[in-house]
């Protein structure tokens, strides 16, 4: 007895030790990532974390990688791509050893960017020149920069909808819905596809927020006030996600959806409408060209809302670079996202918004440039706050938790009303800011 | 046991060597006492490899949960503040956390069948059947899959017009039945393919325990005129009960800490989410890791106690069948 009691205290003593041993990456104090003067003279290794492993399969990466060194001559640029990304880079924040670029993890707060990753320089610098600055500057730094930015929106089958007898795009959420009915009652396409299984498509619409009211400030909105209040952007956009499925305007079985396969159904115009954002229509439209359907019947239309008779469509960023604290390289890191940011040509070729200001809009957009949708930047000085609310209240409107209860709820597969539903989610959200500001 | 028994005859052997009778040696005192320390310590030594992997990967991130369930730590941040029992109360106040253990209690009416199926067929294959070997090898393989593979392959086997369906018409039964979308359809579905997972690994430890059971018993039995429900009631069933007991407690701590089928199948979606999904989403999606490591705790403790309760009521007798 005593011998096995002398062995479990052993056995404890040493768990707890090694337990002991763990520790963190971040510091508290804080680095700048200076941009080099002479590209000819910044050397070192720098190694890049990207969540681009289709990238780095095909080469593209390392094409890049020879362009960079065209300027930058000395620089050794190495990628390390990750399937999981946010998992493992969650795990080696832990560490110092998370590369020498990185995107940011969704997981860091933004009051914790200066612990982990250095500075690019102030927002009063870098705002003239580059989109989405807002969205990672803490006390007036910078610590990450998008190099490319998205708009939300339906994609949808021309076609299917021309058939069904509809050539302008909708402008409140009754019409919308009263064009799904009409591609329901004529065409035999599925009018919604919700990719309910897939889960994370249903996160988009969160980005309905904005659109509806066109206001710059519907972050500060969000962390303010109730999201779910009548008129307010979420509602409406829940409402309606709520109403397409109610009125049967979706796929038969919601519970066994296919991602990769609602891409050449849409293309083939067995699918009619999906909401999804500009990043997916070149996805799209090579699963067109894949399934031999066209291109060109692949559309893309802004949420039916419309504030003085014009559509609004936010601009918001992909996943933004950084530089980590720790990187020894720190000026070659720096030289890497500026570059990769401006020069490297990554938004167009992947269709997409460019970071820069002043830049053509890509092609993709030509028919919102047309219809003068007007682009908005939301302001993000709040984005943290939001970020801190919806953890704290389990809300999630960046998880596709509730708005697979939405469509439960919809579809009758959950009990109760759309208005206790949301009144239940802003009741959450609104204590949880309440205890957050306390 | 086999590893005692190696270790020991390994120690004899060594002081064989160390400590020679009737050594020569100018000092037998000396090399006594150093034979007497090897002999203490070889059996250390041994397992200082599997202790120093047991402490490293799995009772140091015990430990380390444990601490962490104290704190309101997110995950990443290099911060964290000690909140005292702030967690718990927090998962005992809130009776959202518990009601997902409801969803537990398809799988646990889930596994009872599942372990009167095994029994049956350990039962019927443990006599000579005609392919006996063949039918053990169909009722285990589930066992052999992963988690994660069968969790794709049954949802393309509950898909609208899927295997499932195609099977039922092949019987002239026209379903039009999506079988994931509803609470009950879908956890009664995940239920089954539990079922026809773990089915295998109770129908093993059954057939091992049968087939453990000395033969002269059955003869000895059909010689008194016992049939093959005689032979089942008073034989095998009081023979495997130790096994049937651990298959109790592993059924029901397993139903409570359902997750990879669930988890890849649904996410947890239209009230299929159980108590290790609901744990998973607090840490890895609202970064409250401080919260969910206290989740984990106590749900390690529950299933403690459902073991120590059924430990009680059905205490592990020694069986004795001669």
């Amino acid at each position: 007895m005593n011998h096995r009691r002398s062995l479990i205290g052993t056995l404890l003593a040493a768990a707890i030790v090694t337990a002991g041993c763990t520790g963190s990456g971040g510091t508290s104090k804080g680095a700048d990532a200076k941009a080099p003067d002479d590209p000819s003279k910044v050397s070192g290794t720098i190694k890049v974390l990207t969540h681009r492993t289709d990238l780095v399969q095909d080469g593209t990466m390392k094409k890049y990688a020879a362009a960079f060194n065209k300027t930058y001559p000395k620089v050794d640029v190495e990628f390390e791509a990750l399937t999981d990304y946010e998992g493992e880079v969650k795990i080696r924040m832990n560490t110092e050893n998370y590369g020498d670029v990185l995107m940011i993890p969704a997981v860091i707060k933004k009051n914790d960017y200066p612990k982990f990753f250095a500075s690019l320089g102030t927002v009063a610098e870098r705002g003239k020149k580059y989109h989405f600055t807002d969205f990672t500057t803490v006390d007036g730094k910078v610590y990450g920069q998008s190099p490319m930015g998205a708009v939300p929106g339906f994609l949808y089958n021309k076609r299917v909808w021309k058939e069904a007898g509809i050539s302008d795009w909708p402008t409140t959420p009754a019409e919308f819905i009263a064009g799904l009915k009409a591609v329901k009652s004529r065409t035999d396409a599925v009018p919604y596809y919700t990719n309910f299984k897939d889960m994370w498509p249903l996160t988009q619409w969160t980005y309905a927020d904005g659109a509806v009211s066109c206001d710059t400030q519907a972050t500060t909105r969000l962390a303010e006030g109730d999201p779910w209040a009548a008129g307010e952007d979420l509602r409406v956009g829940d409402t309606l996600l709520h109403d397409i499925v109610k009125q049967g305007l979706i796929e038969k079985d919601p519970t066994t959806t296919n991602w990769e396969a609602s891409k050449p159904k849409l293309a083939k115009g067995e699918i009619a409408t999906m909401w999804l954002g500009s990043w997916a229509v070149i996805q799209f439209q090579a699963a067109a060209k894949e399934a031999g359907a066209d291109p060109d019947d692949i559309g893309f239309m802004p949420f039916p809302a419309q504030k003085d008779g014009t559509f609004c469509a936010t601009m918001s960023p992909d996943y933004n670079q950084a530089v980590n604290i720790n990187s020894d390289n720190k000026a070659a890191a720096r030289a890497w996202i500026d570059w990769f940011t401006e020069k490297s040509g990554y938004a167009e070729q992947n269709m997409a918004l460019s970071p820069v200001k002043g830049a053509p809009l890509p092609e993709v957009l030509k028919p919102y440039e047309d219809a003068g949708v007007k682009l908005i930047e939301l302001d993000d000085a709040e984005g943290g706050t939001v970020k801190e609310i919806d953890n704290a209240s389990e809300v999630g409107i960046y998880k596709p938790d509730y708005r697979q209860d939405l469509v439960d709820l919809a579809r009758g597969a959950r009990k109760g009303s759309l208005d206790d539903f949301l009144a239940d989610l802003g009741k959450r959200w609104t204590e949880a800011a309440q205890s957050l500001g306390s | 046991m086999p590893h005692t028994t190696e270790t020991e005859t390994e120690t004899v052997a060594r002081s064989t060597v160390t400590a020679p009778p009737g050594a020569r040696t100018p000092r037998p005192a000396g090399k006594a006492r150093a034979a007497r320390v090897w002999q203490r310590l070889t059996p250390w030594l041994f397992l200082a490899a599997p202790l120093a992997l047991l402490i490293t990967f799995t009772y140091a991130p015990v430990a380390n949960m444990v601490a962490y369930s104290f704190t309101d730590w997110d995950g990443v941040s290099p911060e964290l503040h000690y909140t005292g029992v702030e967690n718990y109360v927090d998962i005992f106040t809130r009776e959202e956390l518990f009601q997902v253990f409801l969803v537990s209690g398809y799988y646990l009416a889930a596994s009872a069948v599942q372990i009167v199926l095994a029994l049956y067929f350990a039962t019927i294959l443990s006599f000579s059947v005609r392919f006996r070997n063949f039918f053990k090898g169909v009722l285990f393989f589930p066992y052999l899959m992963n988690g994660v593979a069968i969790g794709f392959v049954f949802l393309y086997f509950f898909q609208d017009g899927g295997t499932l369906d195609s099977v039922l018409r092949l019987f002239g039964h026209e379903t039009d039945r999506a079988w994931l979308s509803t609470s009950t359809s879908a956890n009664v579905s995940l239920a089954g393919v539990s079922v026809w997972r773990y089915l295998g690994l109770n129908f093993v430890l059954f057939l091992g325990a049968i087939q453990s059971i000395p033969g002269e018993l059955y003869e000895a039995a059909e010689l008194d005129g016992a049939n093959r429900w005689h032979q089942f009631r008073y034989i095998i069933a009081p023979g495997i009960r130790p096994v049937l007991s651990l298959s109790v407690i592993l059924s029901i701590s397993g139903s409570l800490a359902v997750f990879e089928i669930p988890y890849i199948m649904t996410g947890g979606a239209t009230g299929t989410e159980t108590f290790v999904i609901q744990t998973v989403k607090l840490a890895f999606q609202f970064n409250k890791t401080g919260l969910a490591s206290a989740a984990a705790v106590v749900l390690l403790l529950i299933i403690l106690a459902v073991t120590w309760v059924q430990r009680r009521l059905v205490p592990d007798d020694k069986v004795d069948l001669v």
